[in-house]
């Protein structure tokens, strides 16, 4: 029997263009919207704490460099601690270590809940597998997913931080609390706050996508329904 | 001698002595001990045997879902052991289709999505999916309802939607695994007859793992397994004769 060798074998190629994962991965995230919302709901929550840290620091700044007596008056009463001449005030140690943790649970949160997410979606990815899936497939799927969620969690998580914030210093320092916030710092911050948002959905996605990706089809159907 | 060169020029499927262990924690369970079998372009055959006796593992086995423990299985004589993860998944796109006893339709894709979703995979553009996919849906009865979801859609429709699928990339096997298995009778008739009728049509080898006697009817030969062997294999003439016994047994 003679046997055929991979050369004489025709040009053996299957695809997922860019543009049809994007769509596949938005049409996924729609109707699950329950679930993807669970899932964002905790980047929400802490993109919205680190934005929030973040237009603090920059309106305390603001406060300092106005020079209004009473207002600086008032952060000292509230116990802040002011930063040298010409330095802009950055978040205490507690601060930044609340602010870590919150970030770590957050992406253990993500993980959790994408994890079972993707135990969900077993039969699904089996079945794609079936149709000439390739495992980066499944991967770029999850990825585009996740990116999205990040996208939309962390931006809608950095405005309500910076909302909050500003108007929660509006009504303890009043107008000068708004007045002398410096605009490009805080343009970087929610700009930070979304890259952050998403770099921690992209991080939680990576074990479940990575694990789904590798089963074989045949397990990936006989698992959970 | 040049008889038999023939007969495996036109050999879509070849399984040669394959062996297939499962380990559990402790034991190792052998389902398939030793199977030989020879399947030529455009046959239909059914897999009958029990549960428990190995047709799905060796269903698996053909359609590149699983790999043997030993032995070879042969799709256009190449050995599908041999081949790399994308040689593997172009073969699952383009030469393969599957069809299951879960339907196994993707739920949050419309009826057009799931029979478009292997031709994206295959490089085809979006309008020639599209058309395709709606003749296909076409052709399975259910051309008015490409819109609707999964849910929406009864078991025998679910498995249409399956079967148009599985035609997408004009495979040249189809592998039903008990197609009929989750329908009740006259849905699981109009089924047997559609993949008949595309057996016939499209000259589709179809392949399918079932306990369904229906099945018997339409097959051109049946390989009955028991305790992951091939216990005989019954040309459709011999069939007839010995279906009344068949009737028996498996009642």
């Amino acid at each position: 029997m003679q046997k055929k060798t991979k050369a004489n074998l025709p040009q053996k190629q299957v695809v997922l263009p860019f543009a049809k994962s994007v769509e596949i991965a938005v049409k996924s995230i729609q109707s699950r919207f329950f679930r993807t919302l669970i899932t964002t709901m905790s980047l929400i929550l802490a993109i919205s704490f680190y934005c929030y840290i973040k237009t603090n620091s920059h309106i305390i700044t603001g406060i300092f460099f106005s020079e209004d007596k009473i207002a600086i008056q008032a952060l000292f009463e509230q116990g802040y601690e002011l930063p040298g001449d010409g330095e802009k005030y950055t978040a205490t140690p507690k601060e930044r270590w609340i602010l870590f943790l919150s970030l770590l649970v957050c992406v253990v949160g993500i993980v959790n809940t994408q994890l079972m997410a993707v135990s969900d979606r077993f039969r699904e990815i089996g079945t794609m597998k079936c149709l000439g899936a390739l495992d980066r497939f499944v991967v770029r799927l999850f990825l585009i997913e996740a990116t999205l969620q990040g996208l939309i969690g962390s931006a809608i998580g950095a405005l309500a931080g910076a909302i909050i914030a500003l108007g929660g210093s509006l009504i303890r320092f009043g107008n000068v609390a708004i007045a002398f916030v410096n605009l490009n710092d805080m343009v970087i911050s929610i700009a930070a706050s979304v890259f952050l948002g998403c770099f921690l959905s992209i991080l939680g996605v990576l074990y479940p996508a990575l694990l789904a990706a590798r089963m074989q089809p045949v397990e990936a159907m006989r698992g959970r329904d | 001698m040049r008889d038999r060169e023939n007969q495996t020029a036109n050999n879509i499927v070849r399984v040669s002595r394959v062996v297939k262990d499962f380990k559990l924690s402790k034991s190792v369970v052998h389902v398939l001990k030793g199977v030989d079998l020879e399947i030529k372009t455009g046959e239909y055959i059914s897999i009958m045997g029990p549960s428990g006796s190995g047709k799905t593992t060796l269903f698996n086995m053909i359609g590149g879902l699983d790999k043997p423990t030993s032995g070879s299985v042969f799709i256009d004589e190449i050995d599908i052991s041999q081949l790399d993860a994308y040689e593997l998944a172009w073969l699952r796109c383009r030469k393969i289709g599957y069809i299951f006893q879960t339907f196994n339709i993707i739920q949050v894709m419309t009826a057009l999505e799931n029979v478009t979703l292997p031709m994206i995979f295959a490089g085809v553009s979006d309008d020639d999916a599209r058309e395709k996919g709606m003749e296909l849906l076409d052709i399975v009865g259910l051309k008015k309802r490409f819109q609707h979801k999964p849910s929406e859609l009864s078991g025998g429709q679910q498995q249409r939607v399956a079967i148009a699928r599985a035609l997408a990339n004009d495979p040249a096997i189809i592998l039903a695994d008990e197609p009929t298995g989750n329908l009740d009778l006259s849905t699981g008739e109009e089924i047997i007859k559609l993949l008949k009728l595309l057996s016939r049509e499209k000259g589709v080898t179809i392949i399918s793992a079932t306990h369904d006697l229906k099945m018997l009817n339409v097959s051109d030969r049946v390989i009955w397994i028991s305790d992951g062997r091939i216990e005989k294999i019954e040309d459709r003439e011999e069939l007839s004769i010995s279906l009344g016994q068949i009737g028996d047994k498996w009642k």
